[in-house]
């Protein structure tokens, strides 16, 4: 009998090729999709925990509640004992100090007069110590337009949006003046080592990075950070145990009086980053979710025309004595077997693009200018495991229930009234 | 005495007609033993094929009863109907309706699919069914490559390979030119008379009446004349 079934679908094209066409191409956008937005959405978590949030980030209480300020009065002190304590409790986590600073850039000519004066926005990150992966987290080899990368302490990398207009070049004695941790004026030479272009006006306005104890010399901020961001090993934000971390950590440093306490923010406790990771999680139901409805519903149509097609071969089973049910069972297993047929091409599809669309990225930096979002300016997809299954869901629901609806057109008719249409 | 194949009484059969009803059969009394080669004979309306659904367990009385091999038809649930017509009925109809993605061989398997014979069994149910109709050269062809005529003894093929007690034939000469008629008709005489089953036709075609062994006319939903040959 399966065989019998079998062979009417593969001859029958227009039993088996519309709905397989349908079915291959839903699904192959919803692989496609998933794979685009995960890609996309995680790219952009990725980018703005490499460059602000941390998959967490810990700071004391005080800081935590006025972050935008970047108020290194209410940094953490003692921080080499503390990653030392975090290193020992999350020991697969690579944490990073990091100090976020504002101040002015002075320039100065020969004579060491100003020369031009412009704001920046400052960030001492471990670009000398060896195993610090900070400098790949930024991505400084890919951004850097002029000059080199930081190699030796005293050295500062700027924007080269800002670099240009204050006439600054590699090579060049740059003045940070600034507000030490205790609130007197800070002034601390750096020479330029390059420029950089990071595609983000957010960034390219007024950018200066330079390692981590250089900016603890020029702030006055031995042993202090005012931040310390965690990475999780898997490379990619996990929310569910960046909260579950969180929670340990501050369960055992709550404190609080002690403003000055560590507490542990994962990225979707940062801001509007929660808002951005909880619609990453959920986009793809949703995609699933609209395609199943739209090629459920092509399906259903698809299923009625087909079904209409076919009550003549419909009669005669029922006159060769196939019970009524048999007949709407098997057209359910036609469904499944073209709705499998039809996921797995369209999931092959799917995972070609996506494969495509990871390995080579589409360069969206022409409609990144401008943009104070900082977002990736490549994007990329990202296969994961669920782009192998999730095709499954709308590909075989849809499918059967779109069989399902038009199937029921048999049980609403009279036996003898489908042999009246097939005296016709 | 044998116990008839069909016995029918006080037939009526009631079809809703815009507000009212229509009354297709108007009390049918009939009764067939085994290996009759019958027909039903009457113009158009006269309600040949309603009487031969109800006798296909395809449609229910409205009144009166029908007795089907010991079945009646009016009280058998959708899958007890099914399960008659899958062990002791073979129909064949006026447009062949053989499948048509479905080669001759896989048409008259069908009904043995059914039926759960083994694949050895059915081959040689098949082989010997094609035999009777003369198609064994044309196993592998399907149906729309088919004259009408081989068409029709695919039909009677799958109609008859399962051996059933009792066959019902709607005119199934109406799509056929002369020729082929007398062929099938011949066939199925044979068959009637080799494997002792029932045929039943429904006709207004002179060909098939001419091979008729007995002739019940139908008028306006009523026997008129229920006529034995020699
Ligand atoms: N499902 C139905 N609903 C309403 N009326 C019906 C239905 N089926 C048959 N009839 C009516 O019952 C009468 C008998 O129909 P039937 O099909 O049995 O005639 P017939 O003798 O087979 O005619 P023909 O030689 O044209 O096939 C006709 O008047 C027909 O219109
Ligand atoms: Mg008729």
């Amino acid at each position: 009998m399966i065989r019998f079934l079998l062979k009417g679908l593969l001859r029958d094209k227009s039993r088996s090729r519309l709905p397989i066409i349908v079915v291959a191409i839903g699904v192959m956008l919803t692989v496609f999709m998933h794979a685009y937005i995960t890609g996309f959405m995680g790219d952009t978590i990725e980018m703005n925990a490499n460059f602000a949030n941390g998959h967490v980030k810990i700071m004391t209480k005080a800081y935590a509640e006025n972050m935008d300020q970047m108020p290194n009065d209410l940094a953490l002190m003692e921080t080499d004992q503390l990653l030392e304590e975090l290193t020992s409790q999350f020991g697969s986590v690579d944490w990073a100090p990091r100090i976020r600073f504002g101040g002015l850039l002075d320039v100065p000519d020969e004579q060491g007069e100003t020369r031009s004066q412009g704001p920046v926005f400052g960030l001492g990150l471990n670009f000398l110590s060896g195993d610090s992966r900070e400098a790949e987290r930024l991505n400084i080899d890919h951004v850097l337009v002029r000059g080199q990368r930081l190699t030796q302490p005293g050295e500062a990398l700027i924007s080269e949006l800002f670099s240009q207009k204050m006439h600054i070049n590699p090579g060049d004695t740059v003045t940070l003046i600034g507000s030490t941790m205790n609130g007197s004026m800070a002034f601390y030479n750096f020479t330029v080592a390059g420029t950089l272009s990071f595609g983000s006006e957010a960034l390219d306005r007024g950018a200066l990075l330079v390692d981590l104890e250089d900016a603890r010399f020029a702030l006055d901020m031995q042993d202090a950070a005012g931040e310390i961001i965690g990475f999780q090993s898997e490379g990619y934000y996990n929310d569910a145990t960046a909260l579950a971390m969180s929670e340990r950590f501050n369960q055992k440093h709550a404190n609080a009086d002690d403003e000055f306490a560590p507490v542990m923010k994962s990225l979707s406790q940062q801001g509007s980053m929660g808002l951005y990771v909880s619609m990453a999680k959920y986009w793809s139901v949703y995609i699933s979710l609209i395609f199943v409805l739209t090629m459920g519903l092509v399906l259903w149509n698809a299923g009625l025309l087909g079904s209409l097609r076919r009550y003549g071969e419909f009669g005669v089973r029922l006159a060769m004595g196939e019970a009524k049910d048999h007949v709407f069972i098997t057209l359910i297993y036609e469904a499944m077997a073209i709705g499998m047929i039809g996921t797995i091409i369209g999931t092959a599809f799917g995972l070609l693009f996506a494969w495509l669309l990871q390995t080579y990225g589409l360069n969206i930096s022409g409609m990144m200018e401008g943009a104070s979002l900082m977002m990736p300016s490549t994007i990329r997809a990202r296969i994961t495991a669920e782009s192998y299954y999730l095709g499954f869901i709308p590909g075989l629901l849809s499918t059967v229930a779109g069989t399902m609806l038009a199937g029921i057109g048999i049980y609403r008719r009279q036996t003898s009234q489908l042999f009246k249409e097939l005296e016709t | 005495m044998e116990k008839p194949v069909i016995s029918i009484r006080h037939l009526v059969k009631k079809f809703p007609a815009g507000k009212g009803e229509f009354t297709a059969l108007k009390g049918i009394d009939l009764e067939f033993n085994t290996g009759e080669f019958a027909g039903l004979i009457g113009p158009s309306g006269s309600g040949k094929t309603t009487l031969l659904n109800i006798i296909g367990s395809l449609d229910a009385p409205s009144t009166g009863e029908a007795l089907v091999l010991g079945n009646s038809i009016g009280q058998l649930s959708a899958k007890e109907a099914a399960r008659l017509r899958k062990h002791s009925l073979g129909f064949i109809f006026q447009s062949y309706n053989l499948l048509a993605v479905h080669t001759v061989y896989e048409n008259v398997e069908f009904p043995l699919l059914l039926l759960d014979y083994s694949a050895s069994e059915r081959k040689k149910m098949v082989l010997e069914a094609l035999e009777w109709v003369g198609l064994t050269n044309k196993i592998d062809s399907r149906p729309p490559k088919l004259s009408g005529g081989e068409c029709q003894r695919v039909a009677i093929a799958r109609a008859m390979v399962k051996k059933p007690s009792l066959v019902l034939a709607d005119e199934p000469t109406a799509n056929l030119d002369a020729d082929n008629s007398h062929h099938i008709l011949k066939t199925m005489e044979t068959l009637n008379r080799e494997l002792k089953t029932t045929f039943l036709f429904a006709t207004h075609d002179e060909k098939v009446i001419g091979y008729l062994r007995r002739k019940i006319f139908l008028k306006d939903g009523r026997v008129d004349k229920d006529e034995w040959v020699k």
